[in-house]
């Protein structure tokens, strides 16, 4: 649009007098970006090549990256927090985006009443700080005041009831599910926006045809909304590879019991800060949020690279 | 006959899905809530029940307003979220005028460079940032939070700021510049208000994740003086875990606002969504 306005200025012969007012406008955002976020991301992957060798830091190559993911006391706990952050990830695909995907599906039917409220309500818990969620959950589990139980109790599964968070084996997976609960709003909305996009005449042609229904939602719309679904999955995929604050409120920093539910974050405010009898060490601190700037950065090259340009865009 | 019986069916069972949906994601907010208003007995023997005459009681808020600086976490919070928003806004809107308004050398680049951030996580940046704020001697002060928010707000602003921009039409900042408008006027007495719904949207997407976030405040700024409600009320109940009324208080306070604003901007958030504004 704008093109053939700008365009004209860039034939005439004539130099421009250098442009300040860009500068201007550019100066303070690129300033504070670069300042407050470039240069520390920067800088941490810097650190995590040196350490401190007798009180000097130092540098010393990759030492640190294999010191992480081979030395007896921090490697365990690094590969079991990276394999614990994989299952949490897999759960918010398996639960968390058909969820969304599904509530989007059903609030987007046309004329559908109160579709505005329910819209409204799924959306709330999206909105609360982690503080508040987790303790709500953890209240709402607790054997002590007895919601969960005495639900389960009403439903005839009161037997099936056990203090998911304190077991080892359940902990994970219930703080994954709480997480999902948490933000199956943001897939809800982004795809209740794609299906919006879709043109009328594209489904009105598909009824003419005679499909309707779920074959119309499988053969229709579903393919138009991939690029949505791409999206999401990215989101979700940084999303939980820097998740901390969840987990930092629901189990502590130690991410108990017995550290099955710690994930890349908290094990690095962990090794970064200290915790209890452990020392705070910047230079490892800096080397897992390296690692984790490596695997946010392998999934989205794989998501802008790989996916989203095999991914068929249609055009209305 | 039997379509239109078929699709009365389809929208009963979606009703139903929907609702069951709606109080799952409600549920725990009205316990809270209804809970928050009862005396000790009360919250655990009838946990589900609404507060009667009875049973009604406003202890835990007593507590809570008594223990914790409640007023001056809020304030903290307030004054953090609003001004990282106004710089979010200010410096966003500039930069995406920028980058949409004129053709310059680098603008792709500059473009790119600056959406960067929008899938790149600035916690991962931690360590260093704490480093600069502790150099410059930040810590513990409501600028170093102010300064992250901004940073981290601002390369999703320029994004949706900037796509916004475009559909400002041509002739109109044309017609500004043959009356003899400045480029800043341009931007400010023109531009500016035109996008005012895409600012709105800006604006609530940069509030939320600032309101709620524990990790900055937690380590750049932990102090009394300084500590936000989010991290205030992580703290208060650290420290109150077994008196449930005086924890039950401290979260419906720390969920208010949070739905008041909701309720006042879903609209425009909702809008901002739809209109395709993140895709």
């Amino acid at each position: 649009m704008s093109d053939t306005k700008t365009a004209d200025p860039e034939i005439a012969p004539i130099k421009r007098p250098f442009r300040w007012h860009i500068l201007v406008f550019l100066a303070p955002a690129f300033l504070v970006y670069t300042a407050i976020m470039i240069l520390p991301l920067i800088e941490t992957l810097r650190l995590s090549l040196y350490n401190l060798v007798e009180g000097q830091t130092v540098f010393v190559g990759l030492t640190n990256f294999v010191t992480l993911f081979s030395d007896p006391r921090l490697s365990g706990s690094f590969w079991n927090a990276l394999g614990n952050n994989l299952i949490f990830f897999v759960i918010h695909m398996l639960v968390q985006n058909p969820v969304g995907i599904a509530l989007a599906a059903m609030l987007s039917v046309s004329k559908l009443r109160f579709a505005t409220f329910y819209r409204t309500a799924i959306f709330v818990p999206t909105l609360l700080s982690f503080v508040i969620v987790g303790f709500i959950w953890k209240l709402i589990l607790s054997p002590i005041w007895g919601i969960a139980p005495g639900m389960m109790d009403w439903v005839g599964l009161k037997w099936a009831f056990a203090p998911w968070l304190g077991k080892s084996e359940s902990a994970l997976i219930t703080v994954s599910l709480i997480s999902v609960w948490q933000y199956v709003g943001i897939p809800m909305m982004l795809i209740y926006a794609a299906l919006l996009n879709i043109p009328d005449e594209v489904l009105e042609a598909a009824e003419c045809d005679g499909i309707t229904g779920w074959s119309q939602f499988w053969k229709i719309k579903l393919p138009l909304i991939l690029p949505s679904i791409g999206i999401i999955s990215i989101l979700t995929f940084v999303g939980n590879f820097n998740a901390f604050d969840l987990v930092y409120t629901v189990q502590g920093a130690l991410a108990g019991p017995d550290g099955s539910t710690d994930i890349l974050g908290t094990l690095l405010y962990r090794t970064f800060f200290g915790f209890q009898n452990q020392m705070g060490d910047r230079s490892m601190g800096a080397t897992i949020a390296t690692v984790m700037f490596l695997i946010i950065l392998a999934g989205v090259s794989l998501y802008l690279f790989v996916i989203q340009r095999r991914m068929r865009r249609y055009q209305f | 006959m039997a379509t239109a019986r078929t699709s009365y069916l389809r929208t009963g069972l979606i009703h139903v899905a929907l609702i069951s949906y709606t109080l799952i994601a409600l549920f725990p907010v009205f316990l809270t809530l209804v809970n928050s208003f009862k005396t000790r007995n009360a919250i655990f023997r009838e946990p589900m029940a609404i507060p009667t005459p009875s049973t009604f009681s406003l202890v835990g808020y007593e507590t809570v307003l008594k223990q914790g600086d409640f007023v001056g976490y809020f304030q903290n919070s307030l004054i953090v979220t609003v001004v990282s928003i106004a710089l979010v806004l200010l410096f966003g809107a500039m930069a995406a005028f920028a980058l949409s308004e004129y053709r310059f050398r680098g603008n792709l680049l500059m473009g790119l460079y600056l959406a960067l951030g929008i899938m790149i996580p600035i916690r991962l940046g931690t360590v260093a940032i704490l480093q600069g704020m502790v150099a410059a001697g930040l810590v513990n002060t409501l600028t170093a939070l102010v300064l992250v928010y901004t940073a981290q707000g601002l390369p999703l602003a320029i994004f949706i700021l900037s796509e916004f921009m475009r559909t400002v039409s041509d002739d109109l900042k044309n017609a500004g510049r043959i009356d003899g408008l400045s480029e800043y006027a341009i931007f400010f007495r023109l531009v500016l208000p035109l996008v005012r719904p895409a600012m709105a949207t800006v604006a609530v997407f940069t509030m939320i994740p600032i309101w709620n976030d524990l990790w900055f405040p937690l380590i750049l700024a932990p102090g009394e003086a300084t500590k936000t409600v989010t991290l205030g009320a992580q703290m208060f109940i650290g420290q109150f875990v077994t008196n449930w009324n005086a924890v039950l208080s401290a979260l419906s306070l720390a969920i208010l606002p949070v739905l008041v604003l909701y309720v006042v901007f879903s609209r425009q958030l909702i809008r901002g969504i739809t209109s395709g504004a993140v895709k």
